[in-house]
Formats: structure tokens, sequence, C-alpha cells
């Protein structure tokens, strides 16, 4: 087994040898710009650029012609959201979104507020889902886009997309979705889900970093989009810079591979997931699952230890390599946003952890990580004072603490 | 982010944890932090007639860095006076530890413990000084009604 073991799935993947070994060429002898129309070096990366463009489009359902390649779903989300608000700004400059997206869409639409344009955050439930009929009285005449992400990258959360898209087109409002986490890991269908606009990444499902791409639809109805970077025209006017051919190629093959590995990867995870889950739950008391019990990401799970700090936990067991929703572990002071709109208390959002699980992920792993977990709570609970007024009786959210500014 | 080897170190082998009778009238009990801020401390002294700490416990609900602070916390106040222990500063614990700017908060609130600790103590010393049972309820009462 390898150490430390990578359980941080849904922060990126390692990249599927199969994906590399079809991008190398691109990197050698396969250099050629794929905008080069007069020469083989341009027709061969051309050619390697729409077998990719065809790859991606099966695995949503969606046409090769409807795909444009970006940088990542950074790009893709910003693109989307920045590019509607331009072009349709004569139907209207309002926007709906919920608290639990990615910053790559919150902080777009933050920008577009900025510029006078208004956003209706929704509600969502203790799981992370909205509510459709939320949603339906959120929906104005001036409405334009609903951008509602496909699976939450912290709690694993999957939204109702085939309703959501049903209730959008139902009112004529564009529906993007960020499904960065989701493309690859649960079934997508553009058509039957009735999504205009999907963000997707190349690193998120075992292919290169650096590569992403948006679907945009073509008819029914045609989506329009303003360019967010000028220049050669690349990508249908829609983006322009040459094509990273070998990161295209990888995102290529890994959506084939992800496509293809699916359904039998869900079973395979979901099993992995209730595993760690049942043993954890069979050794430690008070502990919480973040997100919903089965609306999820088949490789997410993400609980709250209470009485033990997230990154103090993490120390204890350092042969795993997950992330925490603690504010200790990030830039930010403050504990994750996510946890905080789902209604998870601060005391409890710093005792989370997200333990990402995914296509390398054995059962020989599950088993040593829940091991490693079990241990260190007990050990870092034995040193909690928490821990010990709690089992007093004592009631800990209603003790008056003394919080320090620091 | 890498961790300071004594902080590690303090981490893996904590010095000192548990507890300490709180109603015992030599021991002074100090709770600094707050669970919705990730860090709450508890540290204990029992202090002798001479007035020399001659233990120290300290449980910390936190990261690596506050359990480390409040370890070495323990350590130190051990076989000082309580004046001695006042001296103690938040800047010598960064410095053992080595702790990065955004940790120096859990220096602070080991500083905090030990003179809550302190200051519970002396509360206790005070009360039964002035004949009061020694209950720091007591004390407080005295003091403000005075």
């Amino acid at each position: 087994m390898k150490n430390p073991i990578y359980l941080d799935y849904q922060a990126t993947t390692p990249l599927d040898e199969r994906v590399l070994d079809a991008m190398l060429p691109y990197f050698r002898d396969k250099f050629g710009n794929a905008a080069s129309r007069n020469h083989a070096f341009g027709w061969e990366a051309e050619k390697a650029v729409e077998t990719a463009r065809g790859q991606i489009a099966a695995l949503i359902g969606a046409d090769a012609k409807e795909i444009v390649f970006t940088s990542g779903a950074t790009e893709s989300n910003n693109l989307a959201i920045k590019g509607v608000a331009e072009m349709y700004r004569e139907k209207g400059r309002h926007f709906i979104s919920a608290p639990t997206e990615h910053k790559a869409v919150l902080d777009p639409l933050k920008r577009l507020e900025q510029e006078g344009a208004t956003v209706t955050l929704l509600p969502v439930d203790k799981t992370g889902q909205v509510a459709l009929a939320d949603l339906e009285k959120a929906i104005r005449p001036d409405t334009v886009l609903v951008s509602l992400m496909a699976a939450n990258n912290e709690i694993g959360t999957l939204h109702p997309l085939e309703a959501i898209g049903k209730l959008c087109k139902a009112r004529g409002v564009l529906f993007h979705t960020d499904a960065t986490q989701g493309v690859g890991k649960i079934p997508i269908d553009v058509e039957r889900m009735g999504i205009d606009l999907l963000s997707l990444s190349g690193h998120k499902v075992y292919g290169p970093k650096g590569v992403g791409a948006l679907y945009v639809r073509r008819r029914n109805p045609r989506v329009r989009l303003s360019p967010q970077l000028d220049g050669g025209g690349h990508e249908r006017g829609m983006r322009s810079g040459t094509l990273n051919v070998p990161g295209i190629v990888g995102l290529g093959k890994a959506c084939e591979i992800a496509g293809a590995e699916l359904a039998s990867e869900t079973v395979r995870l979901t099993n992995l997931r209730e595993r760690f889950l049942a043993k954890l739950r069979g050794s430690l008391d008070e502990i919480y699952l973040n997100g919903h019990p089965t609306e999820r990401l088949p490789g997410n799970l993400n609980v709250s230890f209470a009485f033990v700090e997230g990154e103090g936990l993490m120390m204890g067991m350092s042969e795993l390599a997950v992330s925490s929703g603690s504010a200790c572990t990030s830039a930010s002071l403050e504990p994750s946003y996510v946890l905080r709109a789902i209604g998870v208390g601060e005391d409890l959002a710093h005792t989370s952890i997200r333990f990402g699980l995914g296509r390398f992920t054995t059962e020989a792993e599950v088993d040593f990580a829940a091991e490693r977990v079990i241990a260190a709570v007990k050990r870092l609970r034995e040193m909690s004072p928490l821990y010990e007024m709690a089992k007093e009786g004592i009631d800990i959210s209603q003790v008056k603490w003394s919080p320090t500014e620091h | 982010m890498a961790y300071s080897d004594k902080v590690l170190d303090h981490y893996n082998n904590p010095r000192n944890i548990g507890s300490l009778d709180k109603n015992a009238a030599d021991v002074g009990t100090g709770v600094v932090g707050a669970p919705e801020c990730g860090d709450v401390m508890r540290l204990q002294i029992k202090v002798n007639e001479q007035g020399v700490i001659e233990d120290a416990k300290f449980k910390t609900f936190g990261c690596g860095s506050a359990i480390a602070s409040s370890s070495l916390a323990t350590e130190w106040v051990k076989g000082r006076t309580v004046e001695q222990a006042l001296q103690i500063k938040n800047v010598d614990i960064v410095q053992e530890l080595a702790l990065p700017p955004v940790k120096v908060h859990c220096s602070v609130l080991a500083e905090d413990a030990i003179r809550a600790a302190l200051a519970d103590y002396q509360k206790k010393q005070q009360a039964q000084a002035t004949g009061a049972p020694g209950a720091s309820d007591a004390a407080d009462a005295a003091r403000h009604g005075g």
C-alpha cells in the first residue's frame, strides 16, 4: 500500500496511465497547431481535437460541435456566466444560483452584481439541495440564467438536474451547471436534463490539469455567448487562443474511459464509501455525515468528528491525504462556507474532514484509513476538554465561551 | 504546511494531559477560546504552600500548534512561582515552537490560558483569606460587593 494514501479525489485526480499514453505523441512528433489548415501537422492536430470533442460530447449526450475548449472549469464558469450576462443584457440582468456553489461561480456572479446585475442565491436545505418551489418563485421576467452545480465539491450533494432543467425550459431561462465534480461520476445527459451550458474539467476525471470544456447548446435554444478572450476567433469565436492539443487529447480520452467505467465505478465506489462510513460509525460516537445520505457523489464522504478539530485530526493521521472544512487549513480564517450554508454550526464545521475516494482507491486502503481515523479521533478526544465536558453531561452550546480576537 | 519538529514532538507526545480537581483550593483552572473559533484550551495548575506551581495539566481542542502551545505551557509553568509564571509571554512560545505567523494566535491563547488559571487560583486564595468557603462565586461577590 502506498503511503500516504490519497483520499482527496475531489481536489484533483491522478492522471490515468491510458490518458498519458494517448497524450504523449502530441508532445512529441504530433506537435502541430490545430488551426494550421495548410499542412499535415495541422490536420493531424485538428483531427485529434475533433476526436476529443466527440469523446467529451458522447459522455454528456451532446453534439461534438457544442463543445468549447477552455483552460479548466474556472474559465468555463466565467465564460458561461459573464458571456451570457453580456450577450443577453437586453433581456435582463437577473441571475439565480445557490450559496454552496464553487467560488468560480459565486465570484463571477459577485462581479456582475457589482456591475449592476441582481443575483438571487436560493436557500439550500441541510443536505445542500435547493427546493424547486424556491427556484420557481425566484424566476422573474428579467431572469436570464440559473446556475446550479451538478455535484458539490465539499459535501458531494447532487442537484436534481433534470427537474431544474425542465423548470428553466418551461420558464424560458437558460440553465448552466458546473458539472466539474459530476462529469464522469454520475450519468449526465444534457438533452434529457435540459442543460444549456455545462462546465467540466480535465483533472477531476483522471485527465490533465489546465484543460477543460464548456458545453454550449446549439439548438432549442441556440445559446450565444460574448467571448471573454478576444483574439484569433478559435472555438467558433467563443474562446480565442491556440488549442492545448495534448491536454485536449487527454481530456477526450479521460472522458471516454470515464464513460465506459461509470456504471461499474459507481457501484464499486458507493460500496467502498458505505463500508468506510459503517466502520467509522461502528467505533465512534458523535460523528455526523455532512451532505445527503444517498444523493451524493459515489466517492465523497464528509464527516464531522465532534470535539476534535479538523487540522489537529489531519496531523494525527498523516498517512492519509484528506482535507478539512476547518478554518485552519485555508488562507481564510472562516470555516467552510458550504457547511455554514447547510446549517452546520461553526463548532462542527471545524471538526469536518472530507474523504474523497476514486478510481485507484482499494478496499484495503479504505480499511486502513478507517482504522487510522478511528485511532486518531479517540486519541484526540482523550485530549479534548470539550469531549470531557460532553461526557459529564454539559451542553457545549450553552457554555459561555470567551472567544478571543486574534 | 510543514510543522516544526518541536510542534510535532509535543503533538505526538503531549506533556501533562489530564485534569486536576477544579474545586480544590490549591488548583487554578483556566478555560479560554471557543469551539466556534476552532480552539479551546483548558489549563490547570496546582500550587503548593510555598507558592510554587508543582503540577500542571491541560486538555486542548484545536490544531497541532494549539496542542503543542498548551503542552509547552504546562511544561514551563511547572516549578515556577505564580509571579514567575506570569512572566511567560506568547512570543516565547512562538520562538520555542517556531510557529508560523498564521499560528501565532495559538501562542496567545496559551498565554491567556496560563493567566486565566493563575487568576482563578488567586481568586480562590483571596476568598479563603476573607473567610469565604473557597468558592469562586463567593469571591466574585465579595469583590464586586466591596
